[in-house]
């Protein structure tokens, strides 16, 4: 059974439709609950649970199908990030920047311009290796009014990724967890692996730093910086 | 502009550098009119600040007029006479918001050197390596001010330089460093290190209503300002063992709050001090906390251990056991040196204090090499230099 590895054991026995139900409730708690979400989805494929949670059973099979495809051809170095940070605002001040994703190369280094075609869908343009860049169109998946934000990049991606953003109230007057959850499945080959590396060094970081730059921007209207200033350097 | 540029340990020279310019909104840009030389700095001269990189500009308390502001700034204009803490604070995330500006959020842009180092990253200093940030200082004739909404404070008319400058750290940093030892009627506090910061810590205690303050040093002329301008009973550690002293002139309880304002680079005369220097030296150790050890094997039975000296790494042979068996409470960091500037510019405003009473050099920033090295090795009987940029 291809999904054997992301469902739970006593999901096992239970195919087909309902454990795709039962699947789509244990992903959406997942993605809003407070445990790390890349420990939960394992070794299963974020964007196999967004679409799942977006658009039922059914087309969370064709993504399954689809990486198992992957899998087999050797293809799939997925690469997964988590990372939570807590910023000093709102939840509503928070959705609304992120909503619109031409603010997203504001505070996401490699990301050099994103277009807003329609109410779902995106354009996005992102740094690669050597000057060059990459391209893919990505639709929004799952889209709730100031909790939640999940994408998918379309067929013909140059770098095929998904992602969601959540923003949580923490306690009383202490601001929001951000929460984003990224998958990038390179493609094969040598471009496929300088890609790899480019969103692959440590991803960690990057997406942290990303994260702490979205957090700078909306608590100080800034991103501190020293590139400009002087040195005593030759 | 002229600057005083870090080139390597005890390497530091006046440059000619490019003018600093607004990078941000949020930026003020400060004509230098004093600006000193600390302790903190001497750890950076003598080469135990890691992520140092040559040319990086030094300095860290410093004040000025306003020469340009960004455009975001609306509560300063050209010509206004300021103070700049030496912490780089937002003003707006969590601890800003809780009065815990050395540990702000948001000013740090290599925030990911010092979480891969503490865990967390605190609040980006001026002049202070590129672990907290990588900021151009402030011993120079300009210098960008970044959040200089929240981090310039307007110094109202009739008051000198010299008086109000050190409310940019050592003045808060002693005050701080009282603060943290939660004085109470009839207490008696021990501060190891009679140096700008300790005398300030002295000096406050009083003020927070210590009974007794006991100065620690091996200096005579620090002895000597520590027992005459902040009434402090004095201890010269090399003529008497610091430990038995305390005890004697404490009953056999020990003080009910010891101050290490001494730091990394305490100076020290037993083994377990040779022992550091050695590890230190070979780099084995970052930080040689003799004062630190004394500190907590002196304090009394359930006192409080404040720490105002820097301390940057890891160190050896803490006494753990006895601050647990003792029970002691410590507290430490950075100083939150926004809280405290309108308080303390008040108690100079009503004549309580005159800071301007630890400086000894007054020199022309050209000369601030020679102000290092007079302040490094105490010669002259150097306690504190002010440079004057332009003079
Ligand atoms: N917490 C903060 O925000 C903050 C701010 C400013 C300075 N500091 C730190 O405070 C410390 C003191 O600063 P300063 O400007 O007064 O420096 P300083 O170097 O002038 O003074 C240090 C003094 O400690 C004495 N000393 C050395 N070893 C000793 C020992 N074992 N016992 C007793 N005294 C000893 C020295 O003789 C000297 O007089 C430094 O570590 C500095 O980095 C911290
Ligand atoms: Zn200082
Ligand atoms: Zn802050």
């Amino acid at each position: 059974m291809e999904s054997s590895d992301i469902t739970n054991p006593q999901d096992q026995q239970s195919q087909s439709g309902s454990s795709n139900l039962s699947d789509t409730e244990r992903w959406g708690s997942l993605i809003g609950g407070g445990a790390l979400v890349l420990m939960g989805l394992r070794q299963g494929s974020l964007r196999g649970a967004l679409t799942a949670i977006a658009g039922g059973g059914l087309i969370y099979h064709g993504a399954t199908a689809q990486s198992s495809i992957q899998e087999k051809v050797g293809m799939n170095q997925s690469i997964k990030v988590e990372k939570t940070v807590t910023i000093n605002k709102s939840p509503e001040e928070l959705y609304r920047f992120w909503h619109n994703f031409e603010n997203l190369p504001t505070f996401m280094k490699h990301l050099k311009y994103v277009r807003v075609i329609n109410q779902t869908r995106s354009h996005w343009i992102a740094n690669a290796p050597m000057g060059s860049s990459v391209e893919w169109d990505a639709d929004i998946v799952n889209d709730q009014e100031n909790k939640l934000i999940a994408w998918t990049s379309v067929e013909g991606a140059d770098v095929d990724n998904s992602g969601f953003v959540r923003f949580t109230p923490t306690a009383s007057g202490r601001g929001t967890e951000v929460k984003v959850v990224i998958e990038y499945n390179p493609p094969g080959g040598a471009v496929g692996s300088a890609i790899a590396k480019l969103f692959g060094e440590e991803p960690e970081q990057q997406a942290g730093d990303d994260l702490r730059r979205f957090k700078q921007l909306m608590e100080t209207g800034e991103i501190p910086t020293t590139e400009g200033q002087p040195s005593g350097r030759k | 502009m002229k600057a005083l540029c870090w080139h390597g340990a005890n390497d530091v020279r006046v440059d000619t550098v490019p003018d600093p310019k607004i990078i941000n909104p949020r930026d003020a840009i400060i004509k230098i009119t004093s600006t000193a030389i600390c302790g903190s700095d001497l750890h950076i001269y003598d080469g135990y600040i890691p992520t140092m990189q040559s040319g990086d500009i030094l300095g860290h308390e410093f004040m000025g007029e306003v020469v340009e502001v960004g455009s975001a700034i609306n509560n300063l204009k050209i010509g206004d006479r300021v103070v700049i803490p030496f912490t780089i604070s937002c003003g707006s995330c969590f601890f800003c918001n809780r009065d815990l500006w050395s540990l702000c959020d948001n000013s740090n842009p290599n925030a990911w050197m010092a979480e891969k180092m503490y865990g967390h990253s605190p609040a980006a200093l001026f002049g202070y390596s590129h672990l907290f940030g990588g900021y151009a200082g402030g011993q120079a004739e300009y210098a960008r001010v970044p959040f200089a909404d929240v981090g310039a404070m307007k110094i109202p008319d009739g008051l000198t330089d010299d008086q109000v400058l050190f409310l940019t750290d050592i003045f808060p940093t002693g005050y701080m460093a009282a603060e943290n030892c939660d004085i109470e009627p009839g207490d008696i506090v021990a501060v190891w290190g009679c140096g700008p910061v300790g005398q300030f810590a002295i000096k406050s205690a009083y003020m927070l209503g210590a009974e007794r303050v006991i100065g620690i040093d091996r200096i005579p002329e620090r002895l000597q300002m520590a027992k005459e301008k902040c009434n402090a009973e004095i201890i010269n550690y090399e003529e008497v063992d610091a430990g038995e002293a305390l005890k004697e002139m404490t009953g056999g309880r020990g003080p009910d709050a010891c101050i290490d304002a001494v730091g990394m680079e305490a100076h020290g005369t037993g083994p377990d001090s040779f022992y550091d220097q050695v590890k230190q030296a070979v780099r084995l150790e970052t930080d040689r906390p003799t004062a630190l050890r004394q500190v907590i094997v002196a304090a009394r039975k359930g006192g409080h251990v404040s720490i105002a000296g820097v301390y940057g790494g890891f160190l050896d042979k803490i006494p753990m056991g006895a601050a647990f068996n003792k029970g002691l409470t410590f507290k430490m960091g950075q100083t939150h040196v926004h809280k405290y500037l309108r308080p303390l510019l008040e108690r100079i405003q009503n004549g309580e204090i005159d800071p301007s009473f630890v400086i000894t050099h007054r020199l022309p920033l050209q000369e601030a090499p020679h102000g290092y090295e007079i302040f490094k090795k105490k010669k002259d009987s150097c306690i504190k230099v002010v440079l004057k940029p332009g003079g």
